[in-house]
């Protein structure tokens, strides 16, 4: 299930040739190394019985000292009226903290399962060269995210937890599948055949609900090398949110060259992949470039 | 805001159908969400949630599915739904007969829970309520066909309060005794002991959800005798002593049975006082 390694056909020749294979998929390894591995520790303890991370993405107690829930799943459990205890409330503190630390959708590229799944969708795509895509607009997820709420508070319960993919796979893969397979084979192949970047680029609340957090997150991608652009538009190749880039690579309405955008996943591909060397790792603050009022908001296509 | 001049009333009006479209399919999608959340809360019968559940609506809406209560349990008897099963995916529960609650005195599962879905205040395992246990089938449960199985009423961890063996005249053979085994829901905790240990192919004892197996007076019914006692006294007028229709001469009394009050010939010597003479023996005292 595990997305490969190998060079995405066109884009990314520059960047192998200008700095070698290995720097030029550098986050990319990483970024798996984070998803496997943390799918691993999850897995030690039913596998091979040894137990440092306990219960699943929606609540996980680690050696049991260090509590982590999903703060969207404890919203919409407040939202149907229930109170949770200290332990999960604190787990979701800690867990919206962290993300605040390191960019809100970084929980989809170096967390979420279901990620492996729809990047593979993603470069089956490109390999088969198939085109077209149904369009539904990226901002859907945001409708779907209050439709998870509303369901919630209409019904008095978690109900999009019955459904989501998300912790379905994530659930199913350390409790016992079961038929949650098919819905993940369904979000893949919707990927593959449908829609382009369908499922976490268009229609996942978790991935809309992140996003919100990332709103005022300290870690984005900047663009401190922005002017050495050749326009050779490998970044928006592989960028699963390509609309993030341009508004600061091509400085729209006098951006600064930070990406804040809040669907960028801090996923660094960019970073990878230009062979200029124009995006890195950064904060949110200080970007260098012309202090212009007017932050960069949503990027036309 | 950009603000376009010419096409914009055209492209307006696409972006207005385009989110229409959208905040249909949307909404529709999020209706069925809600039906199929709606229906997955009658819980199965088959299916009993950990100790300390709360109720099913409120479960639905704390529990986080996160499983931390199937790690905690010593015994492994819990599992998370699978999105297949007719129970809200992703919550905990247990299947007596395949491995009951063990009743872990120091209630693991409850206290592993982060949300509180299992309630934190249930503090005495044997207070919890899982379920109840009902003797469902009177045709083959074995203490109903005069056997002496008893398995249901030994296993039980609340021994003698949540099953008692009562006696009954076991009519088809006339002079034996059945042992009915008699669950009382004010003791029974549904861990399922029960029926896991029923020796019949299939358990003639199960345990349901509380929601199944338990009724309920209306309110405005009051038993008599308990409020006679809770008065210390009858509450209507005094007690009138009943009275039996008897044929002439005889009378019946509880405990002591038919009686003549007619002399009867003449007491003879060696009969004790106070004991009934004159009648066959079967006829004195109340019991066979
Ligand atoms: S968008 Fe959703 S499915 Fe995709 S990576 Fe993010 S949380 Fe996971
Ligand atoms: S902008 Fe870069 S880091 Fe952000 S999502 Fe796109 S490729 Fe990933
Ligand atoms: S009381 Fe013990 S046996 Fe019963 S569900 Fe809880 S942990 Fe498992
Ligand atoms: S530990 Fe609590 S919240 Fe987690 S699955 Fe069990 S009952 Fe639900």
């Amino acid at each position: 299930m595990s997305a490969p390694a190998k060079p995405i056909l066109r884009p990314g020749a520059e960047a192998i040739a200008a700095k070698g294979w290995l720097a030029a998929h550098k986050w990319l390894l990483l970024r798996r190394a984070s998803q496997l591995g943390i799918l691993l520790l999850f897995l030690l303890g039913p596998w091979f019985g040894i137990w440092i991370v306990k219960g699943n993405l929606n609540f996980s107690y680690t050696l049991n000292v260090l509590p982590l829930a999903d703060p969207y799943v404890i919203a919409q459990s407040l939202l149907a009226r229930q109170v949770p205890e200290k332990l999960a409330l604190t787990g979701a503190a800690i867990v919206l903290l962290l993300y605040l630390l390191v960019g809100g959708r970084a929980y989809c590229s170096w967390v979420c399962p279901v990620n492996l799944v729809t990047d593979f969708a993603y470069w089956l795509r490109v390999r088969l060269g198939l085109k077209g895509s149904a369009h539904i607009s990226r901002p859907t997820r945001y409708w779907m995210l209050g439709m998870t709420l509303v369901v919630a508070t209409v019904t008095g319960s978690i109900a999009w937890e019955m459904v989501n993919p998300v912790s379905m796979a994530h659930r199913g893969l350390i409790f016992g599948m079961g038929l949650a397979w098919a819905v993940l084979l369904a979000v893949f192949l919707f990927d593959l055949f449908v829609m382009r970047h369908g499922w976490c680029g268009h229609l996942c609340p978790v991935g809309a609900f992140y996003s919100l957090i990332g709103s005022f997150s300290l870690t984005r991608v900047k663009l401190p090398a922005r002017s050495a652009c050749n326009d050779c538009m490998d970044c928006f190749a592989v960028c699963p949110e390509p609309q993030v880039i341009r508004p600061a690579l091509k400085a729209i309405d006098g951006a600064p060259p930070v990406i804040l955008e809040t669907n960028c996943t801090n996923c660094g591909r960019c970073i990878d992949i230009c062979s200029k060397d124009v995006f890195a790792f950064g904060t949110r603050f200080n970007s260098t470039v012309v202090p212009v009022a007017g932050v960069a908001s949503a990027a036309p296509k | 805001m950009d603000t376009e001049s010419k096409p914009s009333t055209a492209a307006r009006r696409q972006f207005l159908a385009g989110t229409a479209r959208m905040a249909c399919g949307v909404g529709l999608l999020g209706l069925g969400v809600g039906l199929y959340a709606r229906h997955a809360r009658a819980l199965p019968p088959a299916a009993i949630r950990p100790p300390g559940a709360l109720a099913e609506t409120d479960f639905s809406a704390a529990c986080i599915r996160c499983g931390m209560c199937v790690r905690d349990c010593p015994f492994n008897i819990l599992h998370l739904a699978k999105p297949e099963q007719p129970l809200s995916t992703g919550t905990p529960y247990f299947v007596a007969r395949q491995a009951p609650c063990e009743m872990c005195e120091d209630i693991p599962c409850v206290k592993a829970c982060p949300t509180g879905a299992l309630d934190h205040a249930l503090k005495d395992i044997n207070k919890s309520k899982m379920g109840l246990a009902v003797l469902v089938d009177h045709e083959t449960c074995l203490n109903f066909l005069g056997l002496r199985c008893d398995i249901c009423y030994r296993v039980c961890p609340v021994i003698d309060k949540a099953i008692t063996l009562e006696p009954q005249t076991n009519a088809r053979t006339g002079k034996h005794t059945l042992f009915i085994p008699v669950v009382h829901s004010d003791h029974c905790t549904g861990c399922g002991k029960c029926e896991k240990a029923c020796p019949t192919e299939i358990a003639a004892i199960k345990v349901f959800p509380l929601y199944m197996a338990k009724g309920q007076l209306s309110s405005h019914y009051r038993l008599g005798w308990v409020e006679k006692e809770k008065a210390g006294g009858s509450l209507v007028a005094p007690d009138i002593e009943h009275r039996y229709n008897m044929p002439e001469g005889m009378t019946y009394e509880s405990g002591k049975g038919l009686s003549s009050d007619a002399v009867p010939p003449a007491p003879t010597s060696g009969a004790a006082p106070g004991s009934a003479t004159g009648l066959p023996k079967a006829l004195q005292g109340g019991k066979l």
